[in-house]
């Protein structure tokens, strides 16, 4: 038998469900984001790993010119080493029929009887190529459904100058290239870019390599450091024109997967904590208000003889109640849309497999503290009417006292009329309160902003990179280096307007114990294609001699003008020499480091050699340019801004535009929740007073002024407010995101900020509009008749 | 009726005929009017007694616009309102009826004047808010806040507030409910004041039977009916009154 207790408790929860349901929701945004971002996190990472370890993913890598079979052996016994998986690998021009643009492939060697020691293929469709068919093909699966290939097509390859036809014979994903990024690319571009594994056999034949490789990867035994490894590794590879060891940390398609997660990482935990404390905020400050207007039913319980104790539990049930609405709803949605996100993650990233096991402690974390919050903000108003004898508490409140003030006495409240006096008093009066609503717009506005600013911030970021830095339409890759004549040539191809030639070599950065392995970017002296662009606005100058470093890359090695660096080149001889800083410079993306490409060369003991060369074409001409490249033997690879550009926007649409939109939503569910219950309880609190005026002849819109008008002059506090509290949490998140990947600039732009209030607005009105409907049934003689 | 000729001749400010009331809450019928016909007159101050739950809140209410009857019709002057819309019962309200209740309803935010004020700067031809607190006696506590008026002072305010616009009419329910009797005659010296000053008609709810002695016209309800109706020759002042 429910007692007597019990049954108000659900009748008033029934007769609440609209303020119940707008709580719920501020609850239950907070809860979903916290749930769906670390449910996503979790999968992801967790998939990650997961997908390694079944493959076998390697843990250190190694390229080198070439080496005979027989150093095998000796890589064997390093000591640590549990596997060694040699390879050969090499890049390929491709042309696939109905795609005029030149592809480029990466061809990997895989044992032909299909005894993998490490980085085993996950076959899609189709079968591992067979010994003995030389034009047998595996293709990475998201390469493939670009291009729509299917086991049976074929497609051609310009292979160490022979144009070979390969015959797709499968379709495979591998822990190695779960990001597939091409040469000097900063996205996948699964048109423009793809992996084949065909049989070792056809490789050796193809490129010379008969007993021999130029590729390394190796398995370890637990508990190994991959640095001891490296460095055995290094030395036995010396002599073979080794390209330097590196561990599965800045293996490329890992490096790119794990900045992602830390990033994911770094979002799903600062932006849910701001999002759920900003919640749990509110909750508190709804439900301390909602309790406060009950404390003649807190004083009626007392006379009876309840207790504190028990009027306390009486409420905190009922609190508790709304907000297991709020949690439960956050449970399933931030459930729902963490799934939604991680098979988002799991397409992007082509995992084979997913893993979606959300931990107990995410859920029962955000329900914790929400619930916390929800019930502190209770307690205290039931403290508050607990504490009054019975007699008082069951009494209306005596009328609020207002006093003449500075503000209420001015001349300048003489002009106007009572229902905006009424207004001004009671903000006036209760600031704190009035306060309080304006905060909760202004976090709504500032979490929408936050969630916002990312537009901005990419937006900066392609503008930097993409157009202020890169004023080429395309780079093209030759084989090796080569003479600066070759720059001639391709200067004399059709539609090319400019040519200016570059180099990019691996290097090490030394400056006293600190190193980065990166690369150095050989430019002439002032580059009309490929400029050295500081984030600031400024073109810089590259000097005859010396070193141009990121700023990012510059703090990573504790260094500043005027300092000099160690660089130890992984390529051709090896040569290490150390060079001064010259000029600084940010950037947004990676962290580059520039030479005059005369001075990389002397340092390299080589005269006018090239790797890259970077071209301005006539878009008219572009095809006969695509074929033209696609015929010769010397191109690697080709890059199109465009098309990367492309690439980048998609990339970003299906990231992070999809995630931005979660916030947007649950930050306008967060402005209706506040609004909705501030005017509700406000209703609650002066419907009397509003009856009366009803009564005394005022129509349905002139007391909808005071009330509504009310929340609108405190929404207007909010919303500025919300601007510059916006601007606060997108600089906290955006220097929470810095990484060797990316720095993200804090740009909010104008619309940002529109977009923000216009959303927050319209919750707002939504809301409004909720309550207009109540003030315009508001029951003249029952208000009149009841005391309070 | 005898007086019925005579009052014919007059005229009535508010009129009803037949009036019911029907609330239903849930499959409960409440009958809190079974027809009632009445005329209020110009001038006239008129005191409505009975017990509780006989109907004279629901019937004050129905005169005022602020409910509708179940059956029968009401007239302000030789316009019905029975139909009248939402917006038309409003406008009724704003520039004819004066309310008093028990409870005074007053503005807290709003100063004496101020609380006056909100009726006068939507009136037609009010009268300035001092004047309307001078006539009930609180010329001297114009810029106090409600929280700073005792009940009686609250109740005058909430007089100087119905009267402020001139209006036809002048409905107070239990107004000296919630008073002791010493305040409750202040309060119902101001209504006199009015009543006489200004000539609105004045119609009073109380269940107190001394108050009937200061009306011109005395209605019993009962049982959702007025079961009985009286003259005074003579109108005791609101000052000779005790209980």
């Amino acid at each position: 038998m429910m007692s007597a207790l019990n049954r108000k408790l659900v009748r008033n929860l029934w007769k609440l469900r609209g303020q119940i349901f707008a709580i719920a929701m501020v609850i239950a945004s907070g809860v979903a984001v916290m749930v769906m971002s670390l449910s996503a996190l979790d999968a992801l990472t967790e998939t990650t790993e997961v997908y390694y370890d079944r493959q076998r993913f390697g843990e250190v890598f190694a390229s080198l010119k070439r080496a005979p079979q027989r150093l095998i052996g000796q890589i064997s016994a390093i000591p640590g080493v549990r596997s060694v998986d040699d390879r050969i690998k090499y890049l390929a021009t491709l042309s696939i029929a109905g795609f005029e643009e030149p592809v480029i492939g990466q061809l990997v060697s895989i044992p032909e009887k299909g005894l993998f020691r490490l980085n085993r293929l996950v076959l899609r469709a189709g079968r591992l190529v067979a010994p003995g068919h030389p034009n047998e093909a595996v293709l990475s699966e998201p390469f493939a459904n670009a291009h729509n290939l299917q086991p049976g097509d074929t497609l051609k390859a310009l292979m160490n100058g022979n144009l070979r036809i390969l015959t797709v014979v499968g379709i495979a994903l591998s822990p190695e290239y779960v990001y597939t990024i091409g040469p000097g690319a900063l996205m996948p571009d699964d048109k423009r870019f793809g992996v084949l594994w065909l049989g070792r056999g056809a490789l050796e034949a193809a490129y010379d390599l008969d007993g021999a490789f130029n590729d390394l990867s190796l398995g370890l035994l637990h508990g190994t450091n991959p640095q001891d490894v490296i460095d055995r590794l290094d030395l036995l590879l010396g002599q073979y024109g080794g390209r330097g060891a590196f561990p599965r940390a800045d293996q490329l398609s890992n490096w790119f997967l794990m900045n992602e997660i830390r990033m994911l990482k770094t979002m799903s935990t600062v932006l849910p904590s701001i999002f759920l404390a900003v919640a749990a905020f509110l909750s508190n400050m709804v439900l301390s208000r909602l309790i406060a207007t009950d404390r003649s039913e807190i004083g009626l319980m007392k006379a009876f003889g309840y207790s504190n104790r028990q009027v306390g539990w009486h409420y905190a049930k009922l609190v508790m109640a709304m907000a297991a609405v709020g949690i439960l709803i956050g449970w399933l949605l931030g459930a729902w849309l963490g799934r939604v996100n991680t098979e988002l993650y799991a397409e992007f990233y082509r995992f084979p497999l997913l893993i979606f096991r959300p931990d107990p402690g995410i859920f029962a974390a955000a329900a914790i503290v929400s619930l916390i919050a929800a019930l502190a903000g209770t307690l205290g108003a039931v403290r508050k009417a607990a504490q009054l004898p019975p007699a008082e508490a069951m009494l209306p409140p005596a009328p609020p006292l207002y006093r003449k003030t500075r503000i209420s006495g001015s001349r300048f409240i003489l002009w106007l009329d009572q229902p905006t006096r009424i207004i001004l008093r009671q903000i006036v009066r209760a600031p704190f309160k009035a306060l309080f609503t304006s905060i909760g717009i202004a976090f709504s506005v500032a979490v929408l902003i936050m969630a916002l600013q990312w537009l901005d911030a990419i937006d900066r970021i392609v503008d930097v990179y993409f157009y202020d830095t890169q004023r080429q339409d395309m780079m093209i890759g030759l084989v090796e280096s080569r003479s600066d004549t070759a720059l001639q040539e391709f200067r004399r191809m059709p539609g090319v307007l400019a040519a200016e030639p570059m180099r990019i070599t691996g290097v090490e950065f030394h400056a006293g114990t600190r190193y980065h392995r990166g690369s150095v970017e050989g430019i002439p002296s002032d580059p009309r294609l490929q400029r050295v662009y500081d984030a600031g606005g400024r073109v810089v100058p590259v000097p005859p001699d010396g070193l141009l470093l990121s700023t990012a890359l510059a703090e990573k090695l504790h260094v500043g003008i005027g300092d000099t660096v160690r660089v130890e080149v992984l390529e051709g001889s090896r040569p290490k020499s150390s060079i001064p800083v010259v000029d600084l410079y940010e950037t947004y993306i990676g962290m580059s480091a520039y030479m005059h490409i005369d001075a990389f060369n002397r340092l390299m003991g080589e005269r006018g050699s090239l790797e890259y060369v970077t071209l301005l074409v006539d878009e008219n001409q572009l095809v006969p340019l695509y074929r033209k490249l696609k015929s010769l033997p010397k191109v690697a690879s080709v890059t199109l801004k465009d098309a990367a550009l492309r690439e980048f926007d998609k990339t970003m649409a299906e990231t992070i535009l999809i995630y931005v939109s979660f916030f947007a939503a649950f930050a306008c569910a967060l402005g209706f929740g506040v609004v909705y219950n501030s005017t509700r309880i406000a209703l609650s609190e002066r419907g009397r007073e509003l009856a009366t005026l009803r009564v005394l002849g005022f129509h349905r819109g002139e007391i909808s002024y005071i009330l509504l008008g009310e929340s609108g002059l405190l929404i207007l506090v909010g919303l500025p407010l919300g601007i510059l509290v916006g601007a606060g949490l997108g600089w906290f998140m955006a220097s929470a995101m810095d990484s060797e990947l990316y720095r993200i600039p804090l740009v909010i732009k104008a619309s940002t900020n529109a977009i923000a209030v216009l959303f927050t607005l319209a919750a707002t009105l939504l809301s409004a509009a909720a309550v207009r409907r109540r003030l315009d049934h508001l029951d003249l003689i029952a208000v009149l008749k009841t005391r309070e | 009726m005898s007086s019925s000729e005579s009052s014919e001749r007059r005229i009535a400010t508010l009129a009803g005929e037949a009036l019911t009331k029907v609330y239903r809450t849930g499959v409960v019928e409440v009958h809190a009017l079974r027809g009632v016909d009445l005329q209020l007159y110009e001038r006239e101050l008129v005191v409505l007694l009975g017990p509780s739950g006989s109907g004279k809140s629901t019937l004050l209410n129905i005169l005022g616009g602020l409910d509708i009857p179940t059956s029968g019709r009401v007239w302000f002057r030789q316009t019905e309102i029975t139909d009248a819309d939402e917006s038309a019962l409003t406008r009724y309200r704003r520039y004819h009826v004066g309310f008093v209740f028990q409870f005074y309803n007053l503005i807290p935010s709003l100063t004496a004047r101020e609380n006056v004020s909100l009726v006068t700067e939507i009136a037609r031809e009010p009268m300035d808010p001092a004047e309307a607190l001078s006539l009930v006696g609180l010329g001297e506590r114009l810029d106090h806040f409600p929280a700073q008026l005792s009940g009686g002072e609250q109740q005058r305010v909430a007089i100087a507030r119905a009267i402020a616009k001139r209006p036809d009419v002048l409905l107070c329910d239990e107004p000296t409910g919630a008073l002791d009797s010493r305040t409750g005659i202040l309060v119902l010296e101001a209504i006199e004041r009015v009543n006489r000053e200004l000539g609105t008609t004045t119609a009073v709810i109380t269940h107190n039977t001394v108050i009937g002695s200061m009306a011109d016209r005395v209605l019993y309800f009962g049982d959702g009916r007025v079961i009985d109706s009286e003259y005074n020759q003579t109108r005791r002042s609101a000052g000779e009154l005790s209980w």
